[in-house]
């Protein structure tokens, strides 16, 4: 144990970590989502109705636009996660006691992210007063509310957790083999004496890096092939992408988790600290990503560390990809992080592998 | 035929606060047999490491086939043969999957008739896909050390490549190194064996870090300055603790029915021998002291000025 310093480190790190993430980063009832009104009208009403979600907290109004089209892109890049439509002549209507219809478009495609919220629209719609119109006002209270808010939980009706849950997997379980068996590979070499030999021949760092990572990339799109199949026959998730797309984020994916792995045993002494620094990828990767917990939920300084993590880019990838059908450009926001991601690390990497022993 | 192959000067390393190699100079000509001797524990390993590239020098420098062994690693790799002193092939990989990813490294041409011919000259053509792993102690010394004479290096770094081998082989293998050396390769190797010592032409000896002496067996035996003597006759165990307490007699080692008495006084020595001289019992002969006498000694010596 005194030998091992990092070892030590970690048992009593990561469970402080675990505290942190847990008790401060996580929360189930995401509040402050993102809300883009589309409104055909600029009213009284539809301003107190705007006024109303956002004092709901559950919302935070970041757009308003007139264009149906800018709102569409909006949604399906996940930059908002409702659209509230507020159709042409709405508060003649109200005035009329016609009672018209808002149509509030949802990104559903992470249903926990968004029931609370909706919940909430409900509560209130339903009483928009509760507290004034009491005793002899209580006759006053609606019996119907004014108007009618219709959602419309896009891209994933039904509220499926696996649609969600199942493209997420594809990540996790990528995240954690190829980070852990490339971490191996080479730490493995450097405890069986295989290394000393393999520095002493005229091989160059990034020939040695390669070699560990291309027979892994076969292993993944291995570990990708059974899981996309289980999706489709098992699980029934949609694909709305193009497979060839989804197909190349994953070869993104993979090798920034391979230069990850790779970067990891250039600087882990033997295997337990290559596996313990896997995990201290790993943890946060499930935690802050987006795949247990809804992204938004967490407070920005958890945020921020997410949009570190390779895993949270892929999530909205497959999951553009899969549930959105995103194209080339609509995914390029979360790929570009990727690349950059892979880059620094293997730069890294070739900067600390060791060409001699000490 | 002279020339330099590896001249290096002052090298030093640390590793923490200990000093593995303490201002080595070095130099080893062209066609040598350069015998690298030590103790456990000397850095002789340190020092081939150092040769080869695979560690910095904290101080020193030097050159290696004509290249400067801190910047020029890499050249220096590709002409170099190194064994190291622990098996480092792939026990998971076969025999020949071993021999042909060495010889992939080197980028050599022809690469499977290379192979196919080095099997054969191991006698392991039978269990050429045979996983390395399953290769007996010895035999994995002998595959290793044909990895590395694989792509023709120009200089070969032998980390004791003969421990474990059996005496059959390990004369094969020297035969093998003579071979080499006639045809002008340059050879450092370090061993434990005084035999191989003696078949070597050149030796330098190391101890704690320091490089004691260096020259040829008959230079290293003539510089010691040791007189050795040796003692038949009844009761030598009792006689060698009796020696023992005396300084002169630096070194007293039971020999089967013999006893060897050195030491590099030899003045000091003849005056303990003395009381022994006129005991017809005994019987005494000056002998030449072996390189083995002269490298305890000498081990003894660095001792001493610590
Ligand atoms: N990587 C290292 N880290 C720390 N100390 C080391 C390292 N390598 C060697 N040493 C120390 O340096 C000294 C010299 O070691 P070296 O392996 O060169 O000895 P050697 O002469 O090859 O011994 P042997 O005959 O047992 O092979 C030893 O005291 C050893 O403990
Ligand atoms: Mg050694």
């Amino acid at each position: 144990m005194r030998r091992d310093r990092l070892t030590f480190a970690m048992m009593i790190g990561i469970p402080i970590i675990q505290l942190t993430l847990f008790g401060f980063a996580i929360n189930s009832d995401p509040k402050h989502l993102p809300l883009a009104v589309r409104a055909a009208e600029n009213s009284v009403f539809s301003r107190s109705v705007t006024q109303a979600l956002i004092n709901s907290d559950y919302f935070e109004l970041v757009e308003v636009t007139e264009s149906e089209a800018q709102a569409e892109e909006l949604l399906t890049r996940g930059d908002v996660q409702f659209v509230l439509d507020i159709p042409p002549g709405f508060s003649r209507e109200l005035m009329r006691g016609e009672n018209p219809e808002l149509l509030l478009e949802v990104d559903a495609s992470d249903p926990a992210a968004t029931s609370n919220a909706l919940a909430a629209i409900q509560n209130l719609l339903s009483d928009p007063l509760p507290h004034d119109l009491k005793g002899p006002l209580a006759a006053l209270r609606p019996t119907r509310p004014p108007f009618q808010i219709v959602f419309h939980r896009r891209y994933n009706p039904e509220g499926i957790t696996q649609y969600n849950i199942v493209p997420g997997l594809m990540g996790v379980i990528l995240t954690m083999t190829m980070i852990m068996m490339t971490a191996l590979a080479v730490t493995r070499e450097n405890e069986r004496g295989t290394m000393e030999n393999l520095l002493a021949m005229p091989v160059r760092p990034l020939e040695v890096m390669l070699g560990k990572i291309v027979p892994f990339i076969l292993i993944g799109y291995i570990q990708v092939a059974v899981i996309l199949l289980a999706a489709r026959w098992v699980f029934e998730v949609p694909m709305l992408g193009s497979l060839w797309l989804l197909l190349l984020c994953v070869f993104v994916f993979i090798v920034a988790n391979l230069t990850m792995g790779i970067t990891f045993s250039s600087v882990a002494r033997n295997q337990t600290q290559a596996m313990q620094m896997s995990f201290f990828v790993f943890l946060p990767s499930i935690l802050l990503s987006g795949f247990m917990f809804p992204f938004r939920g967490m407070p920005g300084w958890a945020q921020v560390l997410g949009e570190l993590l390779p895993l949270t880019h892929f999530l909205r990838l497959v999951r553009g990809i899969l549930l959105k059908g995103h194209n080339l450009t609509q995914v390029w926001g979360n790929l570009w992080p990727l690349l950059v991601f892979t880059f620094l690390i293997l730069l890294i990497g070739l900067m600390r592998y060791r060409r001699t022993l000490d | 035929m002279s020339e330099a192959v590896i001249q290096v000067k002052e090298l030093s390393k640390h590793f923490g606060s200990k000093t593995a190699v303490n201002k080595v100079s070095l130099t080893v000509n062209q066609g040598d047999i350069f015998g690298f001797l030590g103790p456990n524990g000397s850095g002789k390993t340190t020092t081939i490491r150092l040769l080869c590239g695979l560690l910095t020098p904290d101080h020193g420098e030097g050159h290696c086939l004509g290249y400067d062994i801190r910047t020029q690693a890499t050249q220096i790799k590709r002409e170099v043969g190194y064994m190291t002193q622990r098996f480092s092939f792939y026990e998971d990989l076969t025999i020949r999957e071993n021999l042909e990813f060495v010889a992939r490294i080197y980028a050599m041409r022809r690469l499977k008739t290379a192979v196919t011919k080095a099997i054969e000259n191991l006698g392991l053509t039978h269990r050429q896909h045979q996983l390395a792993g399953a290769l007996s102690g010895g035999w994995k010394q002998r595959l290793a050390l044909a990895a590395c004479m694989l792509h023709r290096p120009r200089l070969l770094l032998l980390d004791e490549p003969t421990a474990g081998v059996d005496p059959q082989a390990r004369r094969d293998f020297w035969d093998e190194i003579h071979a080499l050396a006639s045809s002008g390769v340059t050879v450092l190797v370090s061993t434990h064996y005084m035999d191989e010592a003696e078949r070597c032409n050149r030796l330098a000896y190391i101890s704690h870090g320091d490089l004691m002496a260096a020259g040829t067996p008959q230079e290293l035996i003539d510089i010691s300055g040791l007189v050795t003597w040796t003692l038949e006759g009844p009761n030598i165990h009792e006689l060698a603790r009796e020696l023992r307490q005396s300084p002169a007699a630096q070194q007293v080692v039971p020999f089967g029915n013999s006893l060897h008495v050195s030491g590099t006084d030899s003045v000091a020595l003849a005056r303990v021998l003395d009381p022994f001289r006129h005991n017809p019992d005994y019987r005494f002969q000056e002998a030449k002291p072996s390189l083995e006498d002269v490298f305890i000694d000498l081990t003894s010596r660095s001792v001493d000025t610590r």
